[in-house]
């Protein structure tokens, strides 16, 4: 009897696991398939626009003939390393805002102040639901009254942008938030002596970095493609920069080069970014 | 390495403080969840806390610890009144349910945390880490993240760091709840000998039975935000002061009988009564399995203790009988020896050992 009994379960049980164990292999393939489709078919369709706009812009003037003048002539815009500049540090800028405002702000809200939470995100969502150019019209007179009595840099756009980059910055903080277990471990560090200061500084935030990074990414993504305020506002910024050299240009390559650059440019800062963020996480 | 535990670690030799919680009270909403709870712990004492959920266990620990603030009553550790004391400085040792390593540390940056906040010099700190992780037996874990580890292990360091600052109280919050069943049993007796070789003052919260009766030197069974019995363990499984704690710790045979004097007529058998002052009457009588005793039945007759074995559970050392009596069943713990010899739908004769038992008044009356 006990002899039989193992290859009786055998018997019993190998039937049915082994077109299941297929049956699961066949799934994941068929699921694999389907994602390198989508992929595929998302990627198409927004990397040929951009390769159309990157072959017209190294088009010569004769047919049929490639040339990189296009290329060339976005440096003799005079304009256009001020105004790459200033969108950089108003990125930098930007991201300080949420990291120094936002921030701690989402922690202490999550451990001690819980009940206010509601009530804080629908203040972070709501620029979400306000279009930029009803933010212009309120931010407006602000903005002109200061100017009336100080110069002001296209550097004081970063508090639009903060407010702008609340929505994004803080779904990502909330799902770091999420992903650990703050009570706990916050209770831990207190038990062991830890102030409110070292729990924030030294147990939560390392450990919701990949949040923080992916907030940063976000709002630095916002900053480098924002153009409405900043217009409306009368500054100038790497995207207004580029909409007034589509103008003054006559050659078409240079709108779409400058266009081109400029993506590739915050693609660049972003990967830049992410890259830094993954090394520090791994560390 | 730890030496064994032996005799000499007696209460006399530990150096751990009292602590005295007094008529401590907790609201939450309408929820009462500590109602005037008072209890001491002796210096180097584990006193084990252990009920049902929501008996309000978690909440005393949470505000000995002063992770949660009291409505009423007076918290002191070594005569030094802490009640409005922050968490952070009331130098505790707290071991958590939940995992609580801190993930972006490795076990030997967990357990100097502590000692890093005290400002304890780097070499002191890696001194006292490795210290601490020799004493729970992960000194070669030192250099692993908290996912690269097991949670019986998580939970060794746990106690590890908790220790390593050497606090003045050592607090379990269900620590043992997360793991299976060997590890925990394990574990358990790990943290009842560290506790005693260290000798420090330490209250354990579980809803586990067998846990808290295994490790504690006390006792205290809670319902209702209040303590009914502190005791030690064998006294609260022998001789349980009310109902409540009778059928809470342990099993419980609930036999109808006759309070007359001072015994308890069941079944046509007089049992002692624990509570002599109990009334005459009608009562439900509280009787533990192991003080049922089977025999086989081969005459066939029939009585008030003659009954059919319906099921026969396994449980290592001993088995549990069901009997079926006719009008009720009856649980019997016997050595699994003895339970050998019976099987499904043998007839048995009982017979109940006169130990004294509890009765918890007039017995429902059920339809037919």
């Amino acid at each position: 009897m006990a002899a039989v009994a193992p290859q009786a379960f055998e018997a019993l049980t190998q039937p049915a696991t082994v077109p299941r164990r297929s049956m699961r292999a066949g799934r994941r393939r068929r699921l694999n398939i389907f994602r390198y489709l989508v992929f595929t078919l998302f990627g198409l369709f927004f990397l040929l626009p951009l390769a159309a706009m990157v072959r017209f812009s190294l088009e010569g003037t004769k047919a049929g003939s490639w040339s990189v003048a296009a290329w060339t002539q976005i440096v003799s815009y005079p304009n256009l390393l001020g105004a790459i500049e200033i969108t950089l540090e108003l990125a930098v800028l930007t991201c300080a805002v949420i990291g120094v405002l936002v921030v701690p702000t989402l922690i202490w809200i999550r451990l001690r102040v819980r009940w206010i939470s509601r009530a804080v995100e629908f203040l972070c969502l709501l620029p979400l639901t306000i279009p930029a150019i009803v933010l212009v019209v309120g931010l407006a007179p602000i903005y002109n009254r200061i100017r009336a009595h100080i110069s002001l840099s296209a550097l004081q756009l970063f508090w639009a942008y903060a407010i702008l980059a609340l929505p994004y910055a803080y779904r990502a903080l909330i799902a770091g938030l999420d992903a650990i277990d703050t009570k706990t471990l916050s209770e831990a560090a207190r038990s062991l002596g830890a102030g409110w200061f070292t729990v924030i500084w030294r147990v939560v935030v390392p450990n919701m970095w990949p949040a923080i990074l992916n907030a940063m990414i976000l709002t630095s993504a916002l900053v480098l493609g924002e153009f409405t305020v900043a217009l409306l506002l009368l500054y100038t910024n790497l995207q207004t920069s580029l909409y007034y050299i589509s103008r003054e240009t006559a050659n078409a390559g240079v709108l779409f080069s400058t266009s081109a650059a400029a993506l590739l440019f915050a693609f660049v800062l972003l990967m830049i970014l992410s890259l830094a963020g993954r090394r520090r996480g791994h560390r | 390495m730890t030496s064994p535990v032996t005799e000499a670690h007696s209460a006399q030799s530990r150096a751990g403080v009292e602590v005295r919680l007094q008529g401590l009270r907790r609201q939450y909403g309408q929820v009462v969840a500590l109602d005037g709870l008072d209890l001491t712990i002796g210096p180097g004492e584990l006193v084990a806390l252990l009920g049902p959920s929501g008996c309000g266990k978690t909440t005393t620990l949470r505000l000995l610890a002063g992770l949660e603030d009291a409505d009423n009553g007076t918290i002191t550790v070594g005569g030094k009144d802490i009640t409005h004391q922050s968490a952070s400085k009331r130098d505790m040792g707290m071991v958590f349910q939940a995992y609580s390593l801190f993930p972006h540390m490795t076990v030997r940056e967990n357990v100097a945390f502590g000692l890093r906040l005290r400002r304890i010099s780097r070499a002191e700190r890696d001194r006292r880490a490795l210290e601490m992780l020799e004493l729970v037996g992960l000194s070669t874990q030192a250099g692993r993240y908290a996912h690269q580890i097991s949670g019986g292990q998580q939970q060794r360091v746990a106690l590890a760091r908790a220790l390593a600052i050497q606090p003045q109280v050592l607090l379990l919050d269900e620590p043992l709840s997360a793991l299976d069943a060997k590890v925990r049993a394990q574990l358990r007796d790990q943290i009842r000998r560290i506790q005693l070789e260290v000798g420090i003052t330490t209250l354990f919260v579980t809803h586990d039975q067998e846990e808290a009766l295994a490790i504690a030197d006390r006792v205290g069974v809670m319902q209702d935000g209040r303590i009914e019995q502190l005791g030690p363990p064998t006294a609260i499984y022998s001789r349980p002061a009310t109902a409540f704690v009778a059928e809470f710790v342990g099993l419980t045979n609930r036999l109808v009988g006759t309070v007359s004097g001072s015994s308890v007529t069941v079944r046509g058998r007089d049992l002692p009564l624990v509570d002599l002052s109990t009334p005459p009457g009608p009562v439900t009588a509280l009787v533990r399995p192991e003080a049922v005793t089977l025999a086989s039945d081969s005459s066939g007759g029939s009585g008030p203790l003659t009954g059919t074995v319906i099921a026969i559970t396994f449980l290592g050392a001993t088995s549990r009988v069901t009997v079926d009596l006719g009008d009720t069943t009856i649980l019997a713990q016997l050595a699994t020896s003895d339970a050998t010899a019976l099987s499904a739908g043998s007839r048995v004769t009982l017979t109940i050992r006169p130990d004294p038992v509890l009765v918890s008044g007039a017995p429902a009356v059920t339809e037919e």
